[in-house]
């Protein structure tokens, strides 16, 4: 691929391309289409010039700027970013800017990337179309009356618009893998754990992963060996460092035993499409010597309620800091109870309000045990469903999304259409598991109109915790075997 | 209301103590834990609750909970996990507050006060909230024009001490208070300053009829600043709920506030009641487990305990448990006594416990001071001057409050005024031969009296002429001895 991530690092600190050179290639994909994109919230052209000329300034002096050397990323704007605005696509954060650069920020910066924009999301993480920002949607660059996914819409649309060679997002209950899957580009959500999460504004604290997206299984690879590892600023970073990733991505899948999850493969909401790919990647691993099954993992097909309950539950705690006291939008009122009312009813938008409401709900006095209580019970036989799974497999397929992208305005009405999207990815967030998206193939909406372009498909590899290595191996074989002239 | 009615109710007291733990920093972030400095200097983005950060656990804090768990007694649990509290107030940056719930770090244990075993529910660990100051309308917040938050205290590690319901009266509550804030001090974990907050005291009352198993409706007591607010505040709400019982009326579980000056509970306003704080287990941190490694180093680290101390201290200096309680309940006190002591050349440490208890906790009282500003030496050397007769008891007194004053040698000051007294009896025998030949007549008329009355008041003019002749640096002792060889 000539212009993957690995590449442009590669010719980058060997002189033979320039950063900027790069970054000016991807800021004129920008400005012929953004305006119809809407990938982002804030385009970071200048910051970002001057940063790829200290990366080629760099190289001219002999450094090593980095494994990302001179590589455009975009990052979700829930990512902390030092003196620039970080919204969380919401009127509550509009202009705050954070005094501290996260976590993963910092890594990036030490590996040389290239900052180029903080891309939209559905407000708050909360949502599976990015139609829930307090900015306007985002666009799906394959078909622009079409959603990108959600939450991490923008990053998926800026990766698959080539605004960025990379991206970061947030992944709570699918949110850069469906995303992905719709965008036709690779997502990928790491172990619980594996990423820091500091600077990564919090939605649902033991769900929420700071994930990859890029147009390559090698390129999110890279990505991810550059970002995971411990940190000591997040009390519940897994203590190691990670684990690296490309050197065994060519390995192949002989003998691997791969498990297609009935529950998840066969639900009544999945596109025939869909399903196909899932099948025919299945096939592909077999033709590469793996050993592919059916296997049933019965309460996968409860992880949507348990999810619905945990992730408002802790979030509704997680966003009571938003109150006018300190930073952010405040609205006066005539006391402090007042005050806040007002600020977090102009602030917020209808979708964060409601899972604010039902996680207040859930956590309340005589509902705790019955909701979130007996939410946190299935999750534990959701882990336990998946570790008799992993007895007899390695990894496991899915789809990642039900369907192809849908319609703009298409699952607005009931929330709970759209909370269907995330069937096939929430299990995995919940069980604290990796799994990753693939792009496998394209096919066309079953409300299409004639003439309208196919659109991506998404193949969910699965594997348990710290099980990446043979996750990504798996996704390579994969994407070896994927239809060409799929999504570009 | 007579004293009479109040003596048929008993009343049921049960008190939870906040106490600031001295630790170095914070209990989740690096920032100073110090009192009284510039509003919000302390503070980052961890204690601020910024979007996108996270707690780390301060080691320290979890051993300090330890030491106080070996000094009341309590267990320590295999681990404990830390929950949120989650209520609206802008003192808090999170609008939750990070503490412990169902699972807390010490659990069942009690404190011996006055020969009685009052139980001791639990421990745990918690942080602090920010202060308010209300500006206009007094400083109380009805009336202020606006409202100012200082976070420099959001973050401090506290340790909530809850007693059983065991205590039976103000007094006993007193006393309860009194050594618990002795046995944390002399554990070292916090300087257990009522007036800046640094122990806390909420008191739940009760009454019920003597004999009686069932406990009565409880009412919490806030804002109790000293022990004279803790025991006056007991006593008015005994009274307030055994009138209203009386008069056929119920008592109202609800939280009240203590006014000072009024000498009343007031009802807290209705926000105050019942509030469903929706604790759920903390995500963002990991179950406390305290390794066998720190238990044991607190366990063989411990200080020797204010009930042990003065155990030793009665017996060793043979001195009244009162004087021990005194001497041991005043923070610094002990320290002094005993290194006066140990510096001795002549006089009992019975002695130096005299001088302690009385002028020196007098003069530290009127002058609010520590007894660290003292030099316990210039004790000893005073009470080697009385020892050795060079001055008397009545000039002692006033030259040691010269010596704390001043900061001066006891020794110096007898030299610097001249008092020494004369002891010598060759000396003194000159002088009272003189004096008696001079009073020749007086010393008939004792001898030749037969009544008592009269024979003191000769001797009492002949002392007066003795002293008057030795310009009051007689030793009364050798005088006395002196004359009734003389005289009888």
């Amino acid at each position: 691929m000539t212009d993957s991530a690995l590449s442009i690092a590669a010719d980058v600190r060997a002189g033979r391309r320039r950063a900027r050179d790069v970054l000016e290639e991807h800021l004129a994909q920008i400005d012929a289409r953004e305006s119809d994109v809407h990938a982002f919230n804030l385009v970071l052209a200048d910051e970002a010039r001057g940063r790829a000329d200290d990366i080629d300034a760099a190289v001219a002096r002999g450094d090593n700027p980095g494994p990302l050397a001179g590589v455009p990323i975009a990052l979700k704007d829930n990512l902390c970013t030092r003196g620039i605005p970080t919204t969380c696509s919401s009127q509550i954060l509009a202009g705050w800017k954070p005094p501290n650069d996260a976590t993963v920020v910092q890594r990036l910066h030490a590996a040389g990337s290239v900052t180029v924009g903080k891309t939209n999301l559905d407000e708050f993480a909360m949502g599976s179309s990015t139609e829930n920002s307090a900015f306007g949607p985002t666009r799906n660059p394959h078909d622009l009356s079409r959603v990108p996914g959600g939450s991490s819409g923008g990053s998926a649309a800026a990766v698959a618009a080539r605004f960025a060679s990379i991206a970061l997002g947030s992944d709570t209950g699918g949110s850069v893998r469906q995303p992905a899957s719709l965008c036709g580009v690779v997502g990928v959500k790491p172990t619980y754990g594996a990423v820091s999460r500091y600077g990564l504004i919090a939605f649902a604290s033991s769900l929420d992963q700071i994930g990859p997206f890029a147009a390559s299984v090698a390129d999110a690879a890279l990505l991810l060996e550059v970002i995971g590892g411990h940190d000591p600023l997040d009390s519940t970073s897994i203590a190691a460092p990670a684990p690296p990733l490309l050197d065994q991505l060519e390995n192949g899948v002989e003998g691997l035993r791969v498990g297609i999850v009935e529950e998840l493969t066969d639900s009544e909401g999945i596109q025939p499409d869909v399903k196909a790919a899932v099948v025919a990647a299945a096939e592909a691993l077999t033709a590469a010597g793996a050993k592919t099954e059916q296997v049933s993992v019965p309460s996968t097909m409860y992880g949507l309620s348990a999810y619905y309950l945990i992730a408002p539950a802790e979030a509704s705690s997680n966003l009571a800091r938003y109150d006018g006291v300190r930073y952010g939008l405040r609205v006066e009122g005539v006391d402090i109870s007042d005050m806040n009312a007002k600020t977090r009813d102009a602030g917020f938008g209808p979708e964060v309000k409601r899972r604010i409401m039902l996680g207040t709900y859930a956590l309340s006095a005589g509902y705790y045990d019955a909701y979130y209580g007996q939410a946190q019970r299935v999750r534990t036989l959701i882990i336990r469903d998946f570790q008799r799974a992993y007895e007899q497999f390695d990894v496991l397929l899915s789809p990642t999304a039900p369907t192809v992208a849908f319609e703009l305005g298409a699952k607005t009405a009931d929330p709970l259409t759209m909370y269907l999207n995330d069937i096939c990815t929430i299990p995995s967030n919940l069980a604290g598991h990796a799994a990753m998206s693939v792009p496998f193939g394209t096919a066309l909406a079953l409300d299409a109109p004639s003439g309208a372009p196919a659109l991506p498909i998404g193949v969910q590899v699965l594997a348990p915790a710290n099980g990446e290595p043979v996750m990504f191996r798996v996704a390579r074989a994969i994407e070896q075997a994927a239809p060409r002239g799929g999504a570009e | 209301m007579t004293a009479t009615e109040t003596r048929t109710w008993e009343t049921v007291i049960g008190l939870e103590v906040h106490c600031e733990l001295s630790t170095a920093s914070k209990l989740f972030c690096g920032c100073p834990n110090e009192f009284g400095d510039e509003p919000n200097t302390n503070i980052c983005p961890v204690c601020l609750g910024l979007p996108g950060s996270l707690p780390v656990l301060n080691e320290r804090a979890v051993e300090y909970a330890l030491r106080v768990a070996v000094a009341l007694h309590l267990r320590v649990p295999e681990q404990s996990i830390f929950s949120r509290k989650n209520y609206f107030y802008p003192d808090m940056p999170k609008n939750y507050q990070t503490s412990q719930y169902d699972e807390p770090i010490t659990i069942d244990g009690w404190l011996e006060v006055d020969g009685v075993r009052l139980g001791i529910t639990r421990a745990h660990l918690e942080e602090d909230t920010g202060k308010s100051l209300h500006v206009g309308g007094e400083g109380r917040i009805h009336n202020a024009d606006h409202s100012l938050v200082d976070y420099n205290r959001a973050g401090v590690p506290l340790l909530e001490i809850v007693s059983e319901p065991d205590i039976r009266s103000a007094e006993q509550a007193k006393r309860y208070v009194e050594e618990l804030r002795a046995t944390l001090l002399a554990v070292g974990v916090s300087d257990v300053k009522m007036e800046e907050g640094s122990l806390r005291i909420d008191a739940n009352v009760s009454i019920r009829a003597p004999g009686a198993t069932e406990f009565g409706t409880r009412a919490e007591i806030k804002n109790l600043n000293s022990l004279r607010s803790l025991v006056r505040a007991v006593e008015y709400e005994t009274r307030r709920q055994s009138e209203l019982i009386e008069a056929g009326e119920r008592v109202v579980q609800e939280t009240r506030h203590w006014d000072e000056d009024g000498g009343r509970t007031i009802s807290g306003r209705s926000k105050e009641e019942a509030h469903d704080y929706r604790y759920f287990p903390e995500p963002d941190l990991v179950p406390v487990a305290p390794t066998d490694e720190m238990r044991e180093r607190v366990r063989t680290s411990m200080p020797e305990l204010p009930a042990a101390r003065r155990a030793r201290l009665t017996d060793a200096w043979d001195i009244k448990d009162e004087d021990a309680r005194v001497l041991v309940g005043v923070p610094g006190l002990a320290d002094y006594a005993e290194q006066a002591v140990a510096a001795l050349t002549a006089g009992t440490p019975r002695d130096v416990a005299n001088w302690v208890r009385q002028d020196v906790l007098g003069y530290l009282n009127e002058r609010g001071l520590a007894p660290a500003v003292l030099a316990p030496e210039m004790l000893a050397e005073l009470v080697a001057l009385v020892t050795d007769a060079t001055i008397s008891r009545g000039q002692a007194k006033d030259v040691l409050a010269e010596s704390m004053a001043e900061a001066k040698w006891p020794r110096e000051i007898v030299k610097d005024r001249g008092l020494a007294q004369v002891s010598d009896v060759d000396a003194l025998t000159a002088v009272v031969d003189a004096v008696l030949v001079a009073a020749s007549a007086t010393v008939d008329q004792y001898r030749a009296s037969t009544d008592d009355k009269d024979r003191q008041k000769k001797r009492g003019f002949l002392m007066g002429q003795l002293m008057r002749e030795l310009k009051g640096k007689g030793n009364a002792q050798v005088l006395k001895n002196l004359l009734d060889d003389r005289l009888d």
